[in-house]
């Protein structure tokens, strides 16, 4: 019928006086947009392909092009907005549930945003970071309820196992197969370069970053894919996925077209199927049986490696994570509803799971309640979005945060939100070789690791002007916060007070 | 406005503190005078003192300094206690009436033991249950405070001058080996007298100079092992850490204050490596009970004190000797006071502790 060919999202405008057919935006658009007209000798553009992924705008050497919002609109209805029009198209005309990539893009609440930062005047003094140690290490995994003594005395100083890190950020799953070789690598660098570590995602560990393994989480979920005994063994820690923030409740599809060559390989099944993770695991239908394997995944590693149990913030999250924290695992992973994703059904991505702020506030309230907060650390994410982002997690209780979309804006990702298709542009979120090689992990990894650091220098002015020395004595500093703009229920839940109090 | 508790309100102050390592008695006189020089560091919203040795015909009992709001609320107060407690002696504490001291409460000291059967019942070692019947009483009977809970010690605090407090409870008839005092400048006007300090549970007691930027960390941290922080002082919670430390987790003094007060990663990756892993572990298991932001204190005991200033020196200590007296405050005006050929005069350096222990025996 036809009904949706006219409507584009974005148009391409391109400046005809300073274009000079060079056909860079043409070779560098995986999605086909740009396309030279030999009979007019010019450039020309099929807009509907167009997912404003600004890879042409950025390459193209006359500055020529921009991508703009389509000024074409349907007419303006509060109720019914255009792309709840075009996906009612779409789904008329495939019949199949939507897909969508990165986090939730609606304009539902972001708490961090009401939240502001206390600093010190006058009865304390604020703290200069470029002229006084300022500490941002952090250890993950239980503590001890009870201190033990050697013989001579001396405190007994075994210890269940712990990550170090030297700020309180990692690098939180992805996959292999949803992200590229070159993008895995970055990540697998700049974690061992700053201390700190990233997260293999479900899709096992390719063979060459088996070194990196010190700063290396990996990850069991559902489907299993790629695990097996030296994997396990490869890591510095074993991280449960149960869930995630962008689609919790569901499991993974990555298609079959992602499952070419190491791919394939790393994931230990055939090329060209797809790889389906089920929504549960199916050897976990309950608390009890999470439990098992947490501590299968302890006698396999003999109990040297913590166990992350990762779940997505849903409404019971307190009550679920006070069952985590009694299964022995050692840290908890929340992800909230604006986490990112390779590829998630649209309804799902924007409709299941509740903030992180609010999960955060909710888990780290029971715990202490139930005075179990020191058996688990606490890691949040879905979505950290800067240091100061960090630090109100930090200070509402969590031990560390999680960040995933941070990192790839670092490798160049510009939120085009359309992983799915495999045709990433900037060689992050595909497996097409002449895409993946845009990525240059030499770059990327460096680019990793300033941004970690900037943050680390924001975190630890932050911290100075509280008057506080080290991140240690930020956690769960929910005095160190206030509100604005928020209801009684929401500070409530929050447990902080607003401004002016 | 808000009461004291409900509220948290930073305070600036003075410390002093005196010791004797024989164990010798000495009056309440001098550290009195000893604020007197200190005198702009208070504000006249909180003074208080602890002494160590002072009830030595009573030495075995627990000591109940508690302040009651009304008659009924002592009445109710002691119906609680009579079901709980021995109560070997009851008495008003004696006070001076002086224009300087307004508004006081009905202020009682009780020497007592737990009553036999209710602690078997109870299941708890004797400290234990004692803490907890002090913390009922402070959350749950309106208008009673306990402020002091300790075995042959006493805390002695209210609203006013240092100086003008220890006249008011006429400290100079008491004698102790040991004696720590407090003026504090808090930054609005409560004027609640459970609110001055040394804050106190069991014989431990703390003398607090700062503010600490730690606190909801801290408190939020100690609360999960049955402690309530009704005060929101620094103070509060910093007893409460010592008494986690020291008695629930069996740690030594040093150790405790290699929490409190921990070395820089950075020092302690310069120490030999038994000392590396002792302080590497005690920064991993109690992170957050890490104590940061300006803080001089000294905390007295049964037998000894310690005075312990933040990591980053950020509050003026001082420690000078005596002979076997040993003396501690914010500024040597002070100890000067105290003992004018006081020698060896020093300022600890930040988070190292000072422990001063009474000889076995002499007390």
């Amino acid at each position: 019928m036809g009904v949706n060919d006219m409507i584009s999202t974005f148009e391409v405008v391109r400046n005809e006086q300073r274009c000079i057919q060079c056909r860079v935006c043409e070779t560098q658009c995986a999605n086909l947009v740009h396309y030279y007209h030999p009979d007019t000798g010019l450039m020309m553009s099929d807009e509907s392909k167009c997912v404003n992924c600004q890879r042409c705008v950025a390459l193209c050497p006359t500055r020529a092009l921009k991508i703009m919002k389509n000024r074409c609109r349907m007419r303006e209805n509060a109720n019914w907005s255009q792309d709840t029009i075009l996906e009612i198209y779409k789904q008329a005309d495939s019949g199949a549930v939507l897909l969508s990539s990165m986090g939730n893009p609606n304009p539902l609440p972001v708490y961090w945003d009401r939240i502001l930062i206390n600093a010190s005047q006058v009865t304390n003094p604020p703290i200069d970071p470029l002229r006084e140690p300022m500490e941002t290490r952090v250890y993950l995994g239980r503590k001890p309820e009870q201190i033990s003594r050697k013989e001579d005395g001396s405190l007994d100083t075994k210890l269940a196992p712990q990550l170090q890190l030297s700020l309180p950020v990692m690098f939180s799953a992805m996959s292999y197969g949803s992200i590229s070789y070159n993008a895995h690598a970055s990540l697998a660098r700049a974690a061992t370069e700053l201390g700190i570590y990233y997260n293999t995602g479900e899709g096992g560990l390719h063979q060459d970053f088996y070194r990196y393994g010190a700063h290396t989480i990996i990850q069991v979920a559902s489907g299993r894919f790629g695990v097996h005994k030296d994997y396990l063994e490869a890591g510095a820690a074993v991280e449960i996925k149960m869930g995630q923030g962008a689609k919790p409740g569901i499991g993974g599809h990555l298609p079959g077209t992602k499952i070419v060559g190491d791919v394939s390989r790393t994931r230990m099944i055939p090329e060209g199927t797809d790889a389906i993770s089920p929504a549960p695991h199916h050897d976990i239908y309950s608390i009890e049986d999470l439990r098992q394997l947490v501590y299968s995944l302890k006698e396999a590693t003999e109990y040297k490696k913590p166990i992350i149990v990762k779940v997505a913030a849903v409404h019971n999250i307190a009550a679920i994570a006070s069952g985590i924290a009694r299964s022995g695992a050692d840290i908890i992973a929340i992800d909230g509803f604006r986490g990112g994703t390779g590829a998630a059904p649209t309804r799902i991505r924007d409709n299941v799971g509740i903030p992180i702020e609010l999960a955060l506030a909710a888990v780290d309230t029971r715990l202490r309640e139930e005075g179990i907060r020191n058996r688990v650390s606490l890691v949040v994410g879905g979505s950290i979005r800067s240091a100061s982002d960090v630090v109100k997690a930090i200070a509402l209780g969590a031990d560390a945060c999680y960040v995933a979309t941070a990192a790839v804006l670092a490798l160049g990702c510009h939120l085009c939100r359309t992983c799915q298709t495999g045709k990433c542009n900037w060689g992050i979120a595909t497996q097409r070789p002449d895409l993946v090689k845009r990525l240059n992990p030499d770059v990327g990894s460096e680019r990793l690791v300033n941004l970690m650091n900037a943050w680390k220098h924001e975190i630890k002015e932050l911290l100075g002007g509280m008057g506080i020395n080290s991140i240690e004595a930020l956690r769960g500093n929910r005095l160190m916060l206030r509100g604005v703009g928020m209801t009684e229920k929401e500070l409530e839940i929050l447990g902080i007070a607003h401004a002016g109090e | 406005m808000k009461p004291e508790g409900q509220v948290r309100i930073p305070s600036g102050c003075a410390i002093s503190a005196m010791i004797s390592k024989n164990g010798e008695r000495m009056s309440g006189e001098k550290i009195i005078e000893s604020m007197k020089p200190m005198h702009d560091r208070s504000n006249g919203l909180g003074g208080g003192f602890a002494a160590y040795g002072i009830y030595p015909e009573h030495k075995d009992y627990y000591a109940l300094h508690i302040f009651f709001d009304s008659r009924a609320a002592r009445m109710e107060c002691e119906t609680f206690m009579n079901e709980k407690l021995d109560i070997a002696k009851s008495e008003r504490i004696p006070t001076r009436i002086i224009a300087e001291i307004t508004d006081e409460p009905l202020i009682w000291r009780y020497f007592v033991l737990p009553r036999r059967f209710a602690l078997q019942n109870s299941q708890l070692d004797e400290r234990e249950y004692i803490l907890r019947l002090v913390m009922t009483i402070n959350t749950k009977l309106d208008g009673c405070f306990v402020f002091s809970s300790g075995k042959n010690m006493g805390s002695f605090k209210a609203v006013g001058f240092p100086e003008d407090v220890g006249r008011f409870y006429r400290l100079e008839e008491y004698e102790g080996y040991c004696w720590t005092a407090h003026g504090r400048y808090p930054t609005n006007t409560p004027g609640w007298w459970g609110g001055a300090h040394p804050f106190t549970l069991l014989d431990y007691s703390i003398v607090h100079n700062g503010e600490i930027s730690s606190y909801d960390a801290n408190r939020r941290f100690i609360e999960m092992f049955g402690y309530k922080c009704t005060l929101q002082t620094d103070t509060e919670v910093i007893t409460y850490i010592m008494d986690y430390l020291l008695r629930r987790q069996g740690l030594t003094l040093e150790e405790a204050a290699h929490v409190v007060a921990a070395p820089f990663w950075s020092t302690i990756s310069r120490k030999d490596e038994a000392a590396k892993e002792q302080l590497t572990y005690l920064r991993t298991v109690f992170p957050s009970l890490l104590i940061t932001g300006p803080f001089s204190i000294v905390l007295g005991f049964n037998g000894g004190l310690m005075a312990l200033n933040d990591r980053l020196k950020l509050r003026s200590m001082v420690v000078g000797h005596k002979e076997d007296l040993v003396f501690i405050a914010s500024e040597e005006a002070a100890i000067r006071v105290m003992e004018p050929d006081a020698e060896d005069i020093y300022a600890p350096v930040g988070g190292e502790p000072v422990i001063v222990r009474v000889k076995e025996g002499a007390f």
